[in-house]
C-alpha cells in the first residue's frame, strides 16, 4: 500500500444529518478519525451522541451525508455487514446475551470471524481454537472466575467488562464505546479505562464518555458535539483551551478539574 | 469455596445455574434411551400399547422439532403442522407411486418426508423470519389457515375431506422386512427418532445452534457481532422444518392415510402445547411434554369422555404454575440432588403430595360426577367411578366426594408452608458443606 492509502482514515463522517420527523438531532457533522486514534465524542446531555453513533454502526440509516469505513462507504448496510468490515461496538445499556453464560457470550461474539458462519456441521465444543480464543478473551477482561455463571447474574461492572469483551472479541480493528463507565463507582471506572487501555491497544477506538476523568486519561482526541453539532476536534489540551468549547459545555466540568 | 461451588452459589435461578454448565456431550443418556426403546415392546407386546408407543414416537419427533423453533429460535408459530402435514402428504403420495415406490426401501421414505417440510419453510421462512415476535406469529398463523384451507380444495394433492391413503407394504422389502406388523413399524419409528433426536440434538451445539439462542435473547446484540438474525432464524426455520416433515412422515408411513386434520391449526396448537407443557428452556422438555400428552390423549381418553378438559387443566395450570414445564419442574430439583440435600424434601414431599393427588382426583370425581348427572341419558343413574359404582342422582355420594376433597385440600394447605421451609433448607448452600 501506498502513503496515501495509509492515510485514509479509519472513519470518515461527511457531512451527516439526521431527523426523527421535524427533530434534527444530527445537523451536519464532519470528523475524521485515524487508524489507531483514540478518540472521544463528548457533550452535553441531547447532543446526539448516542444518536452519532447508532448511524455509524448501521442501526439507524442516516438522514443525508456519508459514513465511510477504511474508505468504503457504509450507506444502506445491515449492522452485521459493519460488522464483518471490522467495525463494532458496545451499548450505553448494558447489552448482552443475559441467560447465556459469561464463556458462551464471548464465543458466540467470536463464531463468525472464526470463519464458522452460518455452519451445521461442526460443534462448537470440539472446536479447540474457539475455545481457547475464549478463554483467552475471559483472561484479559477478569472473568475467567465466572466462565459458567449466567451472564445475568454478574455484578453491574461485570456485565460491563463482559461488553468489552465482546465487543473486541471479534478482532475488530474499530472498537466503538457508548458511555463505558457509566453507572460505575470510582474504583470500577479506574479498572474498566485500565481495561480499554489495554484491550484496544494498536486498534481504533472511538467513545461517548461524559466522565471527563476517562476522557482526558484515555483520548488522544476529542471531538466537541452539541446540539448535533461538532463545535470543536482536536487534541485534549487544545479542546480544553477552545473557549467556545468553555462556554458551551466544558467550562463547569474543567473548573471542578483544578 | 473452590470455584466448582461458585456456580451453584447464586439461588436466585437454580434452571439457569444448571444450564450455564458444561456442554459436553455424554453418550450415556443416548445409549440407555436406545436400550428403553429396544426392551419397551418385549414388556408391553399387545397391540394398542405399541400403537400408543408409535403415536408417542412421532409426538416427541413433531415436538422436538417444534421447539427448535420456539424455545431454541424464540420463535412461536401457530401453524407448525403444516410442515409435518406436507411432509406426511408427499409420502402418501410417494407411496401411491407405485413404481417408484417399489424400489424405495420404506426406511428411507421419511428422507422425503423430511426435504418437503423443509421445502415448504424455505418458501415461507423466506419471508415470515425477517422478525420474530408478534409479526412471525401472525404470519405463521395466516399460512397455516391457508394451507389448511387449501386442503380441501386442492384435492388433487390433500384428496379432500375424506384424505389420501396408501399402502406402506408396496415398498422395497427391507432385509425380507415388508412392514406389515405392526412391530416391525415400531422398531422403524424408533429408529428414526434416535436419529433424529440426535440430530436435533446435536444441531443445538453448532455455531448456527448457539446463534440461534443468542439471536433468541438479543438479536440486536447478535447482529453486531456479524450475525444477521434473519438468517439465524432462517436456518432453524428450516430445520425444523425437515424435522416435522419427518414426523409427518413417520405419521403416514404407521396410519398410512392423511387428512386435513393433519395440518390444520388444532394439530398446530396441540404441538405448541405438547411442547410448551414438556418445558421450553431444556432440550429434552418435549419428549416428556409428548409422552405425557400422548398417554392423556390415549390412556386417560378410554377412561373419561372429560380427557380434553383435564388436558386443557393441565396445560393451564402449567403455563401458570409452573412456566418451566415438567422438564423445568425435574431441573429445579438438581441442585438440591447434587448437594445432597434432596433427602430433606421426601417427607414433606409425600406429606403435600399425597393428600394433593386426593384433592386432586376428588376434584375430577365431582367433575365426572357433574358430567354425569347433567349428561347420562335419563333413567341411567348408576356411575362407576374409582371402581365403586354408585346412584349419581342420590345425595350420599356427593357427600362423600365433597367431605374427601375438602379434608385432602385442607391437609393439602396446613402441610405447604412445611415443604417451602424444607425447599429452602435444601436449596441453601450458603451454610456450610457437610
Amino acid at each position: 500500500m501506498n502513503s496515501s492509502a495509509n492515510s485514509t482514515p479509519a472513519l470518515a463522517i461527511e457531512n451527516l444529518h439526521k431527523s426523527f420527523g421535524k427533530a434534527k438531532i444530527i445537523r451536519g457533522v464532519n470528523l475524521k478519525i485515524g487508524k489507531g486514534e483514540r478518540h472521544a465524542v463528548i457533550g452535553p446531555n441531547g447532543a446526539g451522541k448516542s444518536t452519532l453513533f447508532n448511524l455509524i454502526t448501521g442501526r439507524f440509516p442516516p438522514t443525508s451525508g456519508k459514513v465511510r469505513l477504511h474508505g468504503r462507504d457504509l450507506a444502506g448496510l445491515a449492522p452485521f455487514q459493519i460488522n464483518r468490515m471490522g467495525l463494532s461496538r458496545s451499548f450505553q445499556i448494558t447489552n448482552i446475551f443475559p441467560k447465556m453464560s459469561v464463556f458462551e457470550n464471548v464465543r458466540c461474539s467470536l463464531l463468525w470471524s472464526k470463519g464458522y458462519r452460518y455452519s451445521f456441521w461442526n460443534m462448537v465444543s470440539r472446536s479447540q481454537d474457539l475455545t481457547d480464543a475464549a478463554d483467552s478473551i475471559l483472561e484479559q477482561i477478569n472473568l475467567t472466575a465466572r466462565r459458567d455463571l449466567p451472564a445475568g447474574v454478574l455484578s453491574y461492572a461485570e456485565q460491563r467488562a463482559l461488553e468489552i469483551g465482546i465487543t473486541i472479541a471479534g478482532g475488530a480493528n474499530v472498537i466503538m464505546l457508548d458511555e463505558p463507565t457509566a453507572g460505575m463507582s470510582h474504583s470500577e471506572t479506574d479498572y474498566i479505562v485500565e481495561l480499554i487501555r489495554t484491550v484496544t491497544e494498536d486498534k481504533t477506538l472511538v467513545m461517548v464518555e461524559h466522565d471527563m476523568g476517562v476522557v482526558f486519561g484515555l483520548a488522544d482526541y476529542i471531538s466537541v458535539l452539541v446540539y448535533g453539532e461538532i463545535i470543536a476536534t482536536g487534541r485534549p489540551e487544545e479542546v480544553r483551551a477552545n473557549p467556545k468549547v468553555q462556554e458551551a459545555y466544558l467550562g463547569a466540568a474543567l473548573e471542578a478539574e483544578h | 469455596m473452590n470455584e466448582q461451588d461458585q456456580i451453584t452459589t447464586d439461588p436466585t435461578k437454580p434452571a439457569q445455574r444448571m444450564r450455564a454448565g458444561s456442554m459436553t456431550i455424554s453418550a450415556t443418556p443416548w445409549i440407555v434411551a436406545a436400550l428403553v426403546l429396544i426392551v419397551l415392546p418385549m414388556i408391553f407386546t399387545n397391540n394398542s400399547a405399541i400403537t400408543i408407543m408409535n403415536q408417542m414416537a412421532i409426538t416427541i419427533v413433531f415436538a422436538l422439532a417444534y421447539n427448535m423453533l420456539l424455545g431454541q429460535g424464540g420463535m412461536l408459530s401457530f401453524g407448525h403442522a403444516v410442515y409435518s402435514g406436507i411432509g406426511g402428504f408427499a409420502c402418501m403420495h410417494i407411496m401411491n407411486a407405485t413404481e417408484f415406490f417399489a424400489v424405495l426401501p420404506l426406511p428411507l421414505l421419511p428422507i422425503f418426508g423430511g426435504l418437503f417440510g423443509m421445502g415448504l419453510a424455505m418458501i415461507v421462512g423466506s419471508f415470515s423470519t425477517r422478525s420474530a415476535g408478534t409479526v412471525f406469529a401472525m404470519i405463521s398463523l395466516g399460512v397455516g389457515e391457508l394451507i389448511a384451507a387449501s386442503s380441501i380444495i386442492i384435492v388433487a394433492f390433500f384428496g379432500g375431506e375424506e384424505g389420501i391413503s396408501g399402502d406402506r407394504t408396496y415398498s422395497l422389502p427391507f432385509f425380507g422386512i415388508e412392514f406389515l406388523k405392526q412391530i416391525e413399524v415400531y422398531y422403524l419409528i424408533s429408529a428414526w427418532l434416535m436419529i433424529s433426536t440426535l440430530l436435533m440434538y446435536l444441531f443445538s451445539r453448532t455455531p448456527i445452534g448457539r446463534m440461534a439462542n443468542a439471536v433468541r435473547d438479543n438479536p440486536e446484540r447478535a447482529e453486531f457481532l456479524g450475525y444477521s438474525a434473519r438468517w439465524v432464524r432462517f436456518y432453524s426455520f428450516i430445520f425444523s422444518g425437515f424435522f416435522a416433515g419427518i414426523a409427518g412422515a413417520l405419521f403416514a408411513i404407521n396410519y398410512e392415510i392423511l387428512t386435513e386434520e393433519n395440518l390444520n391449526t388444532t394439530s398446530s396448537g396441540v404441538i405448541l402445547l405438547v411442547t410448551f407443557l414438556g418445558g421450553v428452556g431444556f432440550f429434552f422438555g418435549p419428549i416428556l411434554g409428548a409422552i405425557v400428552f400422548t398417554l392423556v390423549q390415549t390412556v386417560l381418553s378410554l377412561q373419561t369422555d372429560l380427557w380434553a378438559f383435564y388436558a386443557g387443566v393441565l396445560f393451564v395450570s402449567t403455563v401458570m404454575f409452573f412456566p418451566g414445564g415438567l422438564a423445568g419442574l425435574i431441573m429445579m430439583h438438581v441442585p438440591a440432588f447434587k448437594f445432597g440435600k434432596a433427602r430433606h424434601l421426601v417427607l414433606p414431599y409425600i406429606r403435600t403430595l399425597l393428600p394433593g393427588l386426593i384433592t386432586i382426583l376428588g376434584l375430577s370425581a365431582l367433575v365426572e360426577m357433574i358430567f354425569h348427572f347433567r349428561h347420562a341419558a335419563t333413567g341411567e343413574d348408576e356411575m362407576t367411578l374409582f371402581w365403586t359404582t354408585f346412584d349419581s342422582h342420590a345425595v350420599f355420594p356427593w357427600i362423600i366426594a365433597i367431605v374427601v376433597t375438602a379434608a385432602a385440600f385442607w391437609i393439602t394447605r396446613r402441610n405447604v408452608p412445611g415443604l417451602v421451609e424444607a425447599w429452602h433448607k435444601a436449596n441453601n448452600f450458603s451454610g456450610g458443606r457437610t
